[in-house]
């Protein structure tokens, strides 16, 4: 395999790489992208998680410790097919607020603070350095390995001259497609691309290398079982907590790397491709994972002992004598490290320079060259920022030396990246997290990772002295990196990863919780919380005195001229206006503060324009007042609804009231023809009797019955008067009572044998508890008796059963008796229950009907003064009254 | 802040399934958790070496819950502009 060979083939893929990239740019800039912009390139493009480490790195962690190396993507695999829960709202996010990175996330929900941003930003450099050297060094160990099958076994470069080239090649690369231009929102379809392309390569590659130790050397699929089960690799031994830890652990990772986020969140085009990436890209992991085993087992077997693990993908087919396939996987894992770099140093250059260069480019300059093309000094900015990242991760390479395995150099960044989880997680799902609550747990973690796990990777003696190790930090043996807390028996990594996202969650919970969030933070977090409400709440902005001239201005800088002209034409167009300068309204405002935040991140975008509209951002007070509004609204509507049930029920009653009223003046008007008749009947027998008898000339027993029968007319007349005289002294309530003691049972007895006068004909069967009524009154007996002999009377003259019963039934309930009068007739008809007590009251057949319809009114008034009631009881199987009593008759009553 | 204008109780039979769909996709990585951390409980002792029975195991788990989230996703999505009513 002549080495300059691979060199060419390695110059011809990275110009179909260029080429690739500058079609779709081209394509892009024509606004045809098509199919580019598939759910199929967004799933290929998140395959970026797998970079050299992987391609590399995982047949060295298997040949090391066995399974283990599964781990790392069953992580991503629960995230993504678990994206209903967070991926999505957090893509959801992205668009909506135009979020450039995880730094501008973290810094725009808290408030766009860009101290937050800085944070982050610092602690995605500091993890993400170690990992572009472990890039690097993965290009350079691959080199080493065909260098030294070089038939004259010379090195024609030194690894260090290799890494260079690398490095300038990649930030060529990435400066030239990935700082093309300020979009708004920042994304790059050249490079997505070229990473899809990328991906598709190292895959097949790694399918290739992987078919070929299956059925190649192997004897196929049977074979290759046998032989795992005959190897004693690396004593598979499940260690739960690093087995756990670990899945956990590249689950928090695949969010929170800068990389995955740029292309899961930043570079989305569409919330649907997510749905399909939930499934495909955990596919490509299990493909990509499917011959790692294999190839582990039958390196360990055919390759010489002590052979780099890590490489086995390569040394396996040149062993073989497959030059080509090992070129093959040459590129395969050359793309799975550049595809990295290119997209790490993307994000990481964004984080820099929105919020470290640019911020404090304005603070230097705050006035200076108001007319300048800010855009100019971004992209310079940005790739300032990709020299600087690659040049960092070319510095670690060169310092650490490349000696340390490719995975544990992983696993630490993975840490790193991790502890934004808190931050980000609690930010998104809850609304008390705070500023300072985010910067706490952030500085904890970061401190606690840095002293725990990163730097102790440097060994003894590098970074922290031998001495710290044995004995902690000034000589506390309860600070030493390893055992924090004398928690010595822990796996160290898994030591790290406990202690610094505890210590993180803990810190950033009672930051939260004791701190009081500023209005803009207040907001934010409303509207990332419940982002799929819609609403976003109140605005942003007051209205500011602000000249929109000013403004515009400000948004070329940014923008660019014909951008920006646009967006203020369409403002303005949407305001009603002409020409190019919108009112400064507050949802101006926001929508330009969004559109600006695309290009410079939100805190800075947020800086810029309150630097022109003065500090008249939103307050407390402003959100006050929006809550009691909404609040006022509800309550307003609340009380209405109260009202107006209020008013239904007044209207019901109303209604019953007024029914009554038309019932009664029927009654009253029939019972005016009722008394004209009562009264006449017997006046007109007198008038007739009384002409007869002065007629003279009649028998003396004629004149003695006649005389009887006026008598008797005139007797009824009397009666009727009385009754109505009775009533109306009742219910004047100035009748007179003679209060005494009486039992009860004597009453009944009276009020049975009086009733008998009425319709004497009927036999009835009386039904009695004697002992139940041996009870002692104090009250108006003789009135009382005039009740009883009343219900009797009724029960006598109405019940129409051919062998009627009348049950009596008295009880005593603390200082009341009850006293029901039940028969076993028809009883009376549900509409007709609620007059009879009225005066005047008959029912319609009065043929029977000895009395005015007074009688059970007159009941009703005696009641009253009595201190007692009188009641239809329904549904007693017949006519049923109830009368109740006080025991005791207060005598003021009277 | 504001509360959202009242929901209906219940649901008619497609709209019941969809939300049913999402709860089955929010199951998910708990399913997939389990059945990944349930070799920890496999006897350690007994097991010093790989086997290929392992490698099957994970990979027969793995291929499960990539073709269950396969057919969950398109029902997922078609549901999206429908009704947003998450959380």
């Amino acid at each position: 395999m002549p080495f300059n060979l691979l060199v060419l083939s390695c110059l011809l893929y990275v110009v179909l790489l260029f080429a690739v990239a500058f079609l779709v740019e081209r394509r892009a800039a024509r606004g045809r992208l098509g199919w580019l912009r598939s759910p199929l390139v967004y799933t290929l493009s998140l395959s970026i998680y797998c970079t050299a480490w992987t391609f590399y790195g995982a047949v060295g962690y298997a040949a090391r410790s066995g399974l283990e190396f599964l781990t790392i993507y069953f992580g991503p695999t629960l995230v993504f097919i678990g994206w209903w829960w967070l991926l999505r709202k957090l893509v959801r996010i992205g668009r909506q607020h135009h979020v450039t990175s995880i730094a501008d996330l973290i810094s725009s929900r808290y408030g766009k603070s860009n101290g937050l941003g800085v944070i982050v930003t610092v602690i995605m450099v500091v993890a993400a350095t170690p990992y572009i050297a472990l890039q690097l060094q993965s290009v350079v160990l691959a080199f080493g390995v065909f260098a030294a099958t070089e038939p004259g076994g010379s090195r024609p470069l030194d690894p260090g001259q290799i890494a260079v080239w690398v490095a300038v090649g990649l930030a060529l690369f990435t400066i030239l497609f990935g700082t093309r231009n300020l979009d708004a929102r920042e994304q790059h379809h050249g490079i997505v691309t070229a990473i899809a392309v990328e991906a598709v390569v190292k895959l097949v590659a790694l399918l290739a290398v992987g078919s070929f130790v299956v059925w190649g050397i192997a004897g196929g699929i049977a074979d290759v079982i046998a032989r795992i089960d005959a190897a004693d690799l690396a004593a598979w031994q499940v260690q739960p907590g690093r087995w756990t830890g670990l899945i956990f652990l590249s689950a928090a990772a695949v969010i929170c790397l800068p990389r995955m986020f740029q292309v899961m969140v930043v570079e989305n085009e569409d919330e649907g491709h997510l749905a399909r990436a939930s499934w495909a890209f955990p596919l490509y992991l299990m493909a990509m994972s499917l011959f790692i085993v294999p190839i582990a087992v039958v390196g360990l077997e055919r390759l010489p002992e002590g052979a780099n693990p890590d490489m086995f993908v390569l040394t396996l087919p040149l062993a073989e004598g497959q030059g080509a396939l090992a070129m093959f996987a040459f590129l395969g894992g050359f793309s799975s490290a550049t595809s990295m770099v290119i997209v790490e140093s993307i994000a990481l250059a964004t984080m820099i320079s929105n919020h470290v260069m640019i911020p404090l480019w304005l603070r230097l300059r705050p006035k200076a060259g108001a007319g300048d093309d800010l855009r100019q000094v971004v992209l310079m900015a940005r790739r300032i920022a990709i020299g600087a990242v690659l040049a960092l991760g070319y510095a670690y390479y060169h310092v650490s030396g490349g000696s340390a395995a490719l995975a544990a150099i992983g696993l630490i960044a993975f840490l790193g990246v991790a502890q934004v989880l808190p931050a980000m997680i609690g930010g998104i799902f809850w609304r008390g997290a705070t500023r300072t609550g985010a910067i706490l747990g952030l500085v904890t973690g970061f401190v606690v990772w840095a002293y725990t796990s990163f730097l102790p990777s440097f060994g003894p003696g590098a970074a922290l002295s031998a001495q710290v190790f044995a004995e902690g930090a000034f000589g506390l043996s309860w600070l030493r990196p390893h055992a924090l807390f004398g928690t010595e028996a822990m796996d160290p990594m898994i030591h790290a990863l406990f202690w610094s996202l505890t210590l993180n969650t803990i810190a950033f919970c009672i930051g939260s919780l004791l701190t009081f969030p500023g209005p803009v933070e207040r907001l934010q977090g409303a509207a990332f919380v419940n982002v799929f409400e819609g609403s976003v709440g109140p605005q942003r902005w007051a209205r500011g005195q602000v000249e929109p001239e000013a403004l515009l201005t400000m948004a070329q800088r940014i923008l660019g001229e014909d951008a920006a002209l646009a967006l203020f034409q369409e403002a303005a167009r949407a305001q009603g206006k002409d020409g190019f300068l919108p009112d400064p309204t507050p949802a101006f405002l926001d929508g330009l503060e969004s559109r600006l935040s695309g290009s410079v991140g939100a805190a800075t975008a947020h800086a810029m324009i309150s630097q022109l509209v003065g500090r008249a951002t939103v307050t407390v007070e402003d959100l006050m007042a929006v809550a009691s509004e909404s609040a006022q609204l509800l309550e307003y509507s609340a009380r209405l609804e109260a009202r107006e049930a209020e008013l239904t029920r007044t209207a019901g009653a109303l209604r019953e009231a007024n029914e009554k009223l038309t019932q009664l003046s029927l009654q009253k008007d029939a019972f005016l023809s009722q008394i004209s008749h009562e009264l006449r009947t017997p006046m007109t027998s007198i008038r007739a009797f009384s002409e007869i008898l002065t007629e003279g000339d009649l028998p003396p027993e004629t004149v003695v019955r006649y005389g009887q029968i006026i008598h008797d007319e005139a007797k009824r007349l009397t009666r009727l008067l009385d009754d109505l005289l009775d009533l109306s002294v009742l219910e004047n309530g100035t009748v007179q009572l003679n209060v005494g003691l009486a039992s009860l049972q004597g009453m009944i007895d009276t009020a049975l044998t009086a009733a008998r006068a009425t319709r004497p004909e009927r036999e009835f069967l009386v039904i009695r508890d004697l002992p139940s009524e041996a009870i002692y009154l104090k009250t108006d007996a003789d009135r009382l008796t005039q009740v009883f002999i009343n219900l009797i009377s009724n029960a006598r003259k109405y019940c129409d059963a051919p062998r009627p019963e009348l049950r009596i039934v008295v009880r005593q309930r603390g200082g009341r008796v009850t006293v029901d009068f039940i028969d076993n007739g028809k009883g009376i008809p549900k509409d007709a229950q609620r007059l009879i007590f009225e005066k005047f009251a008959r029912l319609t057949d009065a043929n029977r009907a000895g009395g005015a319809g007074l009688g059970l009114a007159i009941c009703r008034e005696i009641m009253t003064n009595l201190g007692g009631s009188v009641a239809y009881l329904p549904g007693q199987g017949g006519a049923a009254f109830r009368v109740t009593v006080p025991l005791r008759l207060e005598a003021q009553a009277a | 802040m504001t509360r959202r204008p009242k929901q209906p109780l219940f649901l008619a039979r497609a709209p019941y399934r969809r939300r049913r769909l999402r709860d089955a996709a929010r199951l998910l990585p708990v399913l997939g958790l389990f059945l990944l951390l349930l070799p920890l409980l496999w006897a350690p002792d007994s097991r010093m070496a790989l086997e290929s029975g392992d490698v099957i195991y994970f990979f027969v788990v793995w291929l499960g819950l990539v073709l269950l989230a396969a057919a969950f996703a398109p029902g997922l999505r078609g549901g999206e502009g429908a009704e947003e009513d998450e959380d």
